[in-house]
């Protein structure tokens, strides 16, 4: 609420470096966001060149060291038909911080568009799109991917768009009440005297105004994609093989831990522990600096 | 309202989406005729209204329809599931509500100090991470290394009580852990506030021992807002179970509906989701009445 109080007054152009820079500023004093970030940031640099710091090709197979605990050639041992799990969790990052960035978008995008629509006009147009997404709230995310996922077929997009859309009430809850107090304020008066459409009043006068909460959101909602992808994954409905990522190299080998070959799965279990903690130490330094 | 949207949405992701049923399940070389007649046996050719409201009313009255794969009626697998699930959802709910709330009064009752801190961060760092995360990490600890624990679920049969009990423990933890940080964080954050209002001031002036006044006035009130996010989490906490039921190997609700999922059998996949908007609807319902029950100032009506 205080983010968006003390931003909605500023005229546009007069101060727009001034808190911008100091939001900047405040995010770099935080250890919270720079520790969530440095760990993010780690995780991309792996998804981007992964392969070429990884010791091995995370997909070459080598039967006869199946199974070889850590040692000196593998630093995380081997899995089931003899990949390389270092080389595998390196570059196990990529497919993970593609769709979920990607799904975080998405919902961005759509959530922000009807909670718009739903704080400008409220009325009609407001009670039947929240009505629904209520509704749509109420069922835990994984349930509506699995029946989603199931309907239309496992393939990077579905994942994308379900998990998109499953996130874009939420986002739309919090835009959609950042509006209706942006609504009120004397500028949208002024717009709305000018005679500007709803259109222009909606995406150029009070978009603006409200982006440092969808900023917060974004970021949680992140982690949150991170964790849905994983699951999915795990479950066997999300990123599909060849592919050396985490969730399902962690669903391909958790049923020989009770052999004793932890390595198989203990790090890919660290990888995605770091990487949605990383994401959520960042946000939750975001949701610091935008509300001091 | 939201039990009538989710069946819609249930029953277009069932019916709908998935094409031709009896192709489906007789696989591409089948006969067209066969295909045909294996349609018509499950009634997927009449026109889409019928459909719903057959399989709606038939729901209610307690006929979930005939799983393809079983070819026998859903609602017996259904119920053995819920119960199991249910079983293992009270070992997580029995451990985790009196610990997060333990953990939030203590952490409010330190706050910013180290203790605060610890239980804040740590609350927030289990939360956030995936439950099969967790899971795998705790099989590993407890199963695999210190052996202290089953890593499966699945108990001897005719096992007893504390047999059941003792195989579900490891099952239950990564459902707390998630748990933990949201009851943890609403109590400490309601508790934060009681503490600072005028009453609890009052209280503390008057004279009352400082014991009184949290357990009369500050917790009655702290709590309140707990009670409510505790039953939301029960919508999240089913989310858990499809997937810790899946790793533990254990026959619930969740593993029922993934096997479904799995093998495209759509009555049992349509069931098992609708009954658990259902037992989200109630815990909600239960929410709304203890929520009253606690706080004199919404009890309807009145009883001067």
């Amino acid at each position: 609420m205080s983010a968006v109080q003390t931003t909605s007054p500023t005229p546009d152009d007069t101060r727009r470096r001034g808190p911008l820079a100091e939001v900047l500023l405040s995010l770099l004093r935080s250890g919270t966001f720079l520790t969530g970030f440095a760990i993010v940031m780690f995780w991309v640099a792996c998804a981007l060149f992964g392969e070429h710091f990884a010791p091995y090709d995370p997909l070459a197979d080598d039967i006869i060291n199946a199974l070889a605990p850590p040692s000196a050639e593998h630093w995380f041992g081997t899995d089931q038909i003899g990949r390389d799990v270092f080389s595998r969790v390196i570059v196990g990052s990529r497919d993970i911080l593609t769709v979920a960035p990607l799904a975080t978008l998405l919902a961005t995008v759509a959530g922000t568009a009807l909670g718009l629509l739903t704080g400008y006009f409220r009325g009609l147009v407001d009670d039947v799109v929240s009505r629904i997404l209520e509704a749509f709230m109420a069922i835990p995310v994984v349930i509506v991917a699995l029946l989603a996922i199931v309907a239309l077929g496992t393939s990077k997009t579905t994942v994308i768009v379900v998990i998109g859309l499953s996130f874009a009430p939420i986002i739309a809850r919090t835009v959609r009440s950042a509006v209706l107090a942006e609504r009120e304020l004397d500028y949208v008066a002024a717009a709305q005297l000018r005679h500007e459409s709803a259109v222009h009043t909606m995406f150029v006068e009070i978009l603006p105004n409200v982006i440092p909460p969808i900023l917060v959101e974004t970021t949680v909602r992140l982690g949150y994609a991170i964790f849905a992808v994983a699951t999915l994954s795990f479950m066997g409905f999300g990123i599909q093989p060849p592919s050396p990522d985490w969730g399902l190299s962690i669903s391909n080998n958790y049923g020989m831990i009770g052999g004793g070959f932890w390595w198989t799965v203990l790090f890919d279990a660290l990888a995605i522990a770091s990487l949605v903690i990383g994401v959520n130490l960042a946000a939750d330094g975001v949701h610091g600096a935008l509300n001091d | 309202m939201t039990l009538f949207l989710l069946s819609i949405m249930v029953f277009l992701g069932g019916q709908v989406l998935p094409g031709n049923v009896g192709r489906a399940i007789l696989g591409p070389f089948a006969d067209q005729r066969a295909v045909d007649a294996l349609n018509h046996t499950l009634g997927v050719d009449r026109p889409l209204l019928a459909q719903y409201w057959g399989w709606i009313s038939n729901f209610v009255q307690g006929d979930m329809g005939t799983s393809y794969i079983f070819r026998s009626p859903v609602a017996p697998f259904v119920i053995d599931a819920l119960g199991n699930s249910m079983k293992l959802a009270a070992v997580a709910f029995v451990l985790v509500v009196p610990i997060g709330i333990l953990g939030g009064v203590v952490a409010a009752l330190n706050l910013n100090r180290p203790l605060d801190r610890i239980i804040s961060l740590g609350g927030l760092s289990v939360t956030v991470l995936p439950e099969f995360v967790t899971g795998i990490i705790l099989i590993l600890i407890f199963g695999v290394w210190l052996r202290w624990l089953p890593i499966s679920a699945a108990w001897p049969r005719n096992a007893g009580f504390f047999t059941q009990l003792y195989y579900l423990i490891l099952p239950s933890l990564p459902l707390f852990l998630v748990l933990f940080g949201y009851i943890a964080r609403m109590a400490r954050s309601g508790m934060i506030e009681a503490l600072d209002s005028d009453y609890t001031r009052t209280a503390v002036l008057k004279g009352l021992p400082w014991r009184t006044v949290i357990w009369r006035h500050v917790l009655r009130n702290a709590l309140l807002p707990t009670i409510t996010v505790i039953a939301t989490q029960t919508g999240y906490l089913i989310g858990g179970l499809v997937v810790i039921e899946t790793l533990f190997r254990y026959q619930g609700i969740g593993s029922l509906i993934f096997t479904a999922a799995r093998g495209k059998d759509f009555p049992m996949l349509e069931s098992g989701i609708l009954t658990i908007g259902i037992v989200y609807a109630v815990a909600t319902l239960v929410a709304d009445f203890l929520y009253s029950v606690l706080n004199p100032r919404i009890r309807l009506g009145s009883d001067q």
